[in-house]
């Protein structure tokens, strides 16, 4: 298998701190990676330095085997890179649809449109409604955005991140602050789309990361100390020590 | 509390529309009527100030930018059309050295070239503003109009910090004539109405859409894909432009202008006139701009200090309603999402 994602010797620094310490990982095309870590050791850091949010100090990012490492956001987005925030960062005075809409006009790359209206083209309506359908918000579609629940609104990034008919999906912790009935529908949602898509994600939750991840990396001190299968992680020594020492009983949960 | 809470009687966004309509369009009957032809200029000038207003309830209800420079663009149109006429009633040449080009009177000529030229100084000053974001863009944009003021009264070919008299009214070929107030008023009615209707469709357009985006959450849409930036820019150059098209028409309208109209204080003026009548719809700037001129017209004939007045009302209306006079009449939230 060839590697979709590769990041080479990572380097971030802010000011004294070394948020991201000479990280190496690579994502293979199909797999779901899964990136986890103890709090503070810079997985949300390597994510945007990833879509392009914040500049690395150092190191080589490449996706398809083209060097993005300098490439703006939206053009990452362009190539096949889409991402999910771990705050949900929908539009909160929009509808669910108008929300699905915009993200499949800045996937048309036709934004210089001035006079027709935008809120009744089909062309952007249909593709945002067989969004909402695969994510299950169908029937939600005219709520505004703000009205949803928390766990529908997890939902809608996703069918947002989707829009871009992306070949890599970058997950920010999709299970964070969400109820068991909540959880358990998204996870569902992720084994789906893992069926068609590259899936790197970040995630606390350890049943989520066992059923869905073909390989987990982990990551303490902004760099990766070991990646491998799930069973591999879970008897790995350093790993134990490092990271699971104290968070056993979540581990065994 | 807040007034938008309080029951008052209440008007639809399109029982407004049309009632601002159909008495923009019959008040030069009533003014004839009752034999105060005044207040045919003093509408005039409000719908000029309406069209300024616009142009700024356009980027900052829309698209979150509050711009300290409306006033600026509006005084470089004014100018251009300044600068043409003057040197078609002398004869003068516009420009001469090598090549001589010859100037010319005719709106249809000025106008556009004032929207162009107040479009190209809202494209430049966009390019270094729209980097930053909140406090600091409003800083810069302070600071560039500030420039441009003071380039103005540097300009003593043109009457430098005196201003200069209009020499004759843009002309239309013999169709218009500008000189009469009825012609007047209803040249500003129709240039009113067309800046409303394209910006009406502009907002509901894929482009609006991007805009409102942006307002709400910049990083997202570019994660979503776009590049913000060439939005924001284009929307900022527009609104320069309509700004300098309203310019065209005032310098018209008090046959003069000065650098003292594109203070900073002129621009924060028309602030207020799109938070009063509110920022989160395209009819609250035009409500805007004719409660600010009325209550200066009706109040500065009770006593020069009339901003004593003036002042508090603006602050109830900021701290009550939020949505200004277009959420108080219509009890309407905001449309700008």
């Amino acid at each position: 298998m060839t590697d979709l994602l590769e990041v080479k010797a990572l380097h971030k620094h802010f000011g004294g701190l070394a948020a991201t310490n000479n990280l190496n990982l690579a994502v293979r095309k199909g797999e779901t990676h899964a990136l986890i870590g103890p709090n503070g050791a810079g997985k949300s850091t390597l994510m945007n330095q990833l879509t392009g949010e914040i500049a690395p100090s150092q190191g080589q990012i490449l996706f398809d085997g083209l060097d993005i490492t300098a490439l703006p956001v939206h053009e990452r987005t362009h190539l096949g890179m889409a991402r999910s925030y771990q705050l949900t960062t929908i539009f909160q005075g929009f509808s669910a649809l108008e929300n699905v809409m915009l993200a499949v006009q800045g996937y048309l790359r036709k934004s210089f449109r001035f006079w027709e209206n935008a809120r009744k083209e089909k062309a952007l309506r249909e593709p945002a409604m067989a969004l909402l359908e695969r994510v299950g918000l169908l029937q939600r579609a005219d709520v505004i955005a703000d009205n949803l629940a928390h766990g529908e609104q997890r939902q809608l990034e996703l069918a947002m991140a989707l829009a871009s008919k992306p070949r890599l999906l970058l997950l920010d912790e999709p299970l964070a602050g969400m109820g068991s009935e909540d959880s358990l529908r998204i996870i569902e949602l992720l084994a789906e789309l893992k069926k068609s898509h590259t899936l790197l994600l970040i995630e606390h939750d350890m049943n989520a990361i066992f059923s869905l991840a073909d390989r987990v990396s982990v990551l303490v001190y902004g760099t990766v100390i070991a990646t491998g299968t799930v069973d591999e992680i879970k008897v790995n020594p350093e790993v134990q020590t490092a990271y699971l020492g104290d968070q056993n009983e979540e581990f065994h949960a | 509390m807040r007034i938008n809470d309080i029951s008052l009687p209440r008007v639809s966004p399109r029982v407004l529309f049309v009632l601002m309509s159909a008495g923009l369009l019959l008040l030069p009957v009533y003014a004839q009527l009752i034999d105060v032809p005044f207040y045919i200029t003093l509408v005039s000038r409000m719908m000029i100030f309406a069209i300024i207003a616009l142009s700024l309830g356009f980027i900052l209800g829309f698209a979150g930018m509050v711009c300290f420079g409306q006033a600026a663009f509006a005084g470089i149109g004014a100018y251009v059309v300044l600068v043409f006429n003057h040197h078609a009633a002398t004869g003068t040449p516009l420009v001469s050295g090598p090549l001589t080009l010859h100037s010319t009177a005719s709106a249809f000529v000025t106008w556009p070239m004032a929207m162009l030229v107040s479009a190209f100084a809202a494209f430049v000053i966009g390019v270094f503003a729209l980097r930053t974001r909140g406090v600091y863009f409003i800083m810069i944009t302070l600071a560039f109009a500030q420039m441009i003021y003071f380039f103005f009264i540097n300009l003593k070919g043109y009457g430098g910090e005196d201003g200069m008299r209009l020499s004759g009214r843009s002309t239309f070929s013999g169709l218009i004539d500008l000189g009469d107030q009825l012609t007047f008023y209803y040249v500003t009615l129709a240039v009113l109405a067309l800046v409303y209707f394209l910006l009406r469709r502009l907002v509901d357009s894929r482009f609006g859409l991007v805009l409102r985006g942006n307002r709400q959450n910049e990083r997202r849409m570019a994660a979503l894909g776009f590049s913000t930036m060439k939005f924001k820019l284009v929307a900022f150059t527009m609104s320069g432009a309509i700004a300098g098209l309203a310019g065209a028409l005032m310098v018209n309208h008090g046959e003069f202008i000065s650098p003292a109209f594109m203070h900073w204080v002129r621009s924060s003026d028309i602030i207020a006139m799109v938070v009063l009548g509110g920022y989160a719809n395209l009819m609250g700037p035009v409500l805007g701009a004719g409660i600010i001129l009325g209550l200066e017209d009706v109040l500065s004939s009770y006593t020069e200090h009339w901003q004593i007045i003036y002042g508090p009302l603006l602050l109830l209306v900021v701290l009550f309603a939020r949505r200004g006079m277009y959420g108080i009449v219509t009890g309407r939230g905001a449309d700008n999402d």
